[in-house]
């Protein structure tokens, strides 16, 4: 079953990236699509990173009690999980559940509603056409909200530690300014784009692929983030191990 | 023209489609008719290629359909209008959008030429100004008469209706009927028509086939049908208090 699934995946993909028919039209849903996952999921993103940069901080302070351990201390754990794991990992995960369940429930109604057969029969490449342009608007705007997650959930930290009492802001900002290393975003960026290719696939896998009427879309919708969210910690693993 | 040579259709090891063989000529409305299960919209599927058949020849104009792959199949798909039980317009876009969409995909006409076109079109079926209407905001016959605007927008050679009047009343029925009709006399369309409908036949059906346990039963006109002495097609036909009371 699950090489049978896996043969068919990568057969769709092929049919996803095969010339388009028309690029003007092509471009004209990109747009529409980063809109819908770029712009629509910011929201969501800000309030994650924002409780996610206060809540790390605060833990962290908990835990480092010590005098022997410097206070700026907090401010690189906290830099450093927000950048390389938080940010990318749990908005993606967030996102599998927003933006996977959306792809999957959006492809999953035009198959059972015969949209997708309509285009069939017009001569288009459905997969192409529905497709692409979810994988392409996924891969361009969810790196851009993790970079502003990572930004806005180390702001939130900064905010919160003095407004605590755990860490001053010169304490802080002398953190995360402590043994920069620009190679932690670079490990950030190759998670996220790894894994908004696997959420906006294996969702959209899930939904064009609907059999049913709709409560086959639901079930679609669930499996696609299910999947995903597993594929994703499995792809973070992945990276973690090989790059790190 | 369309041509079936002996087509057969299996689900796993049920048959549904044995060998179909049947003509359907320009300008007329054919009709496949049958009851529930008989093979219709697998026949009609297997028609317009969403399904692969298992044996025989669906020719379009000479040309074997059947036997083409995907990029082969494109030319013909772009002279296939269809025209689906639930209109299947894309309700991301309004109603305008939905008839410019296989304008913007495949010809090359300028936006003022692509209006013209969809803006005749939706004249054509009766509506107009509801170019910026969602298709939610759409009742079920105005979604039929969309779907007839967006069928016919590429000006097809070939029109598929898979039941035009299931869910309409009976007046919006006869509007789209007759709609279908006289689109298919103008423009000398091969039209099919899957339908159960009986007034539906009876009103515009010109050629009709009557399936039957995936077999093509019985052939001919609508005058033909109520005077025939098959058994099956008149259990069919006269199910009916009131074809009974019209016709028998």
């Amino acid at each position: 079953m699950f090489f049978y699934h896996f043969g068919k995946y990568l057969l769709f993909l092929k049919n996803v990236f095969t010339k388009p028919e028309n690029l003007k039209v092509y471009w004209k849903e990109i747009v529409r699509e980063m809109n819908l996952i770029g712009v629509g999921s910011f929201g969501i993103i800000a309030v994650i990173s924002i409780f996610l940069g206060a809540v790390t901080c605060i833990q962290t302070a908990y835990q480092l009690v010590s005098n022997l351990i410097p206070r700026d201390i907090i401010g690189v754990i906290t830099r450093d999980s927000v950048i390389i794991e938080f940010s990318p990992t749990i908005c993606l995960l967030v996102l599998a559940g927003r933006v996977g369940g959306s792809i999957a429930s959006e492809l999953g109604t035009m198959r059972v509603t015969e949209q997708i057969d309509a285009l069939e029969i017009m001569g288009v490449n459905s997969t192409g056409y529905l497709v692409l342009p979810k994988i392409i608007a996924s891969v361009i705007t969810i790196p851009m909200l993790v970079v502003i997650s990572m930004f806005l959930g180390i702001v939130s930290a900064y905010l919160i530690g003095p407004l605590t009492g755990v860490i001053s802001g010169a304490e802080f900002i002398s953190g995360v300014l402590r043994d920069w290393n620009p190679y932690i975003v670079i490990v950030a960026l190759i998670k996220t784009y790894i894994f908004s290719f696997l959420l906006s696939s294996v969702s959209a896998y899930q939904g064009f692929y609907t059999k049913g009427g709709a409560l086959d879309v639901g079930v679609s919708s669930t499996k696609a983030v299910v999947y995903s969210s597993v594929l994703i910690l499995f792809a973070d693993y992945l990276v973690a191990q090989v790059l790190l | 023209m369309i041509e079936l040579k002996n087509v057969s259709k299996s689900f796993d090891s049920n048959q549904v489609l044995k060998n179909i063989s049947a003509i359907f000529k320009p300008g007329i409305t054919n009709m496949i008719i049958g009851g529930s299960g008989s093979g219709k919209t697998t026949l009609l599927k297997c028609m317009i290629g969403l399904h692969e058949i298992d044996a025989g020849e669906i020719n379009y104009d000479g040309v074997d359909f059947s036997k083409l792959d995907f990029k082969e199949k494109i030319p013909t798909r772009k002279e296939i209008g269809m025209l689906f039980q639930s209109a299947a317009l894309f309700d991301s876009m309004n109603v305008e959008d939905n008839i410019l969409f296989p304008l913007n995909m495949f010809s090359d006409f300028t936006m003022e030429e692509k209006l013209d076109r969809a803006n005749f079109c939706l004249k054509r079926v009766n509506l107009e100004n509801v170019n910026q209407l969602k298709i939610a905001d759409l009742s079920g016959g105005m979604k039929k008469r969309v779907g007839i605007a967006r069928a016919i927008a590429m000006q097809p050679k070939y029109l598929f209706c898979d039941e035009p009047n299931s869910g309409l009343d009976p007046k919006t029925s006869i509007i789209i009927d007759n709609l279908i009709k006289e689109i298919t006399l103008e423009y000398q369309i091969t039209t099919v028509i899957n339908s159960h409908d009986m007034n539906s036949v009876m009103e515009i059906g010109d050629h009709i086939i009557f399936l039957h346990q995936g077999q093509n039963w019985w052939e001919g006109s609508n005058t033909e049908l109520i005077k025939s002495d098959n058994q099956e097609v008149n259990e069919f036909v006269f199910a009916s208090k009131l074809m009974k009371s019209k016709y028998q």
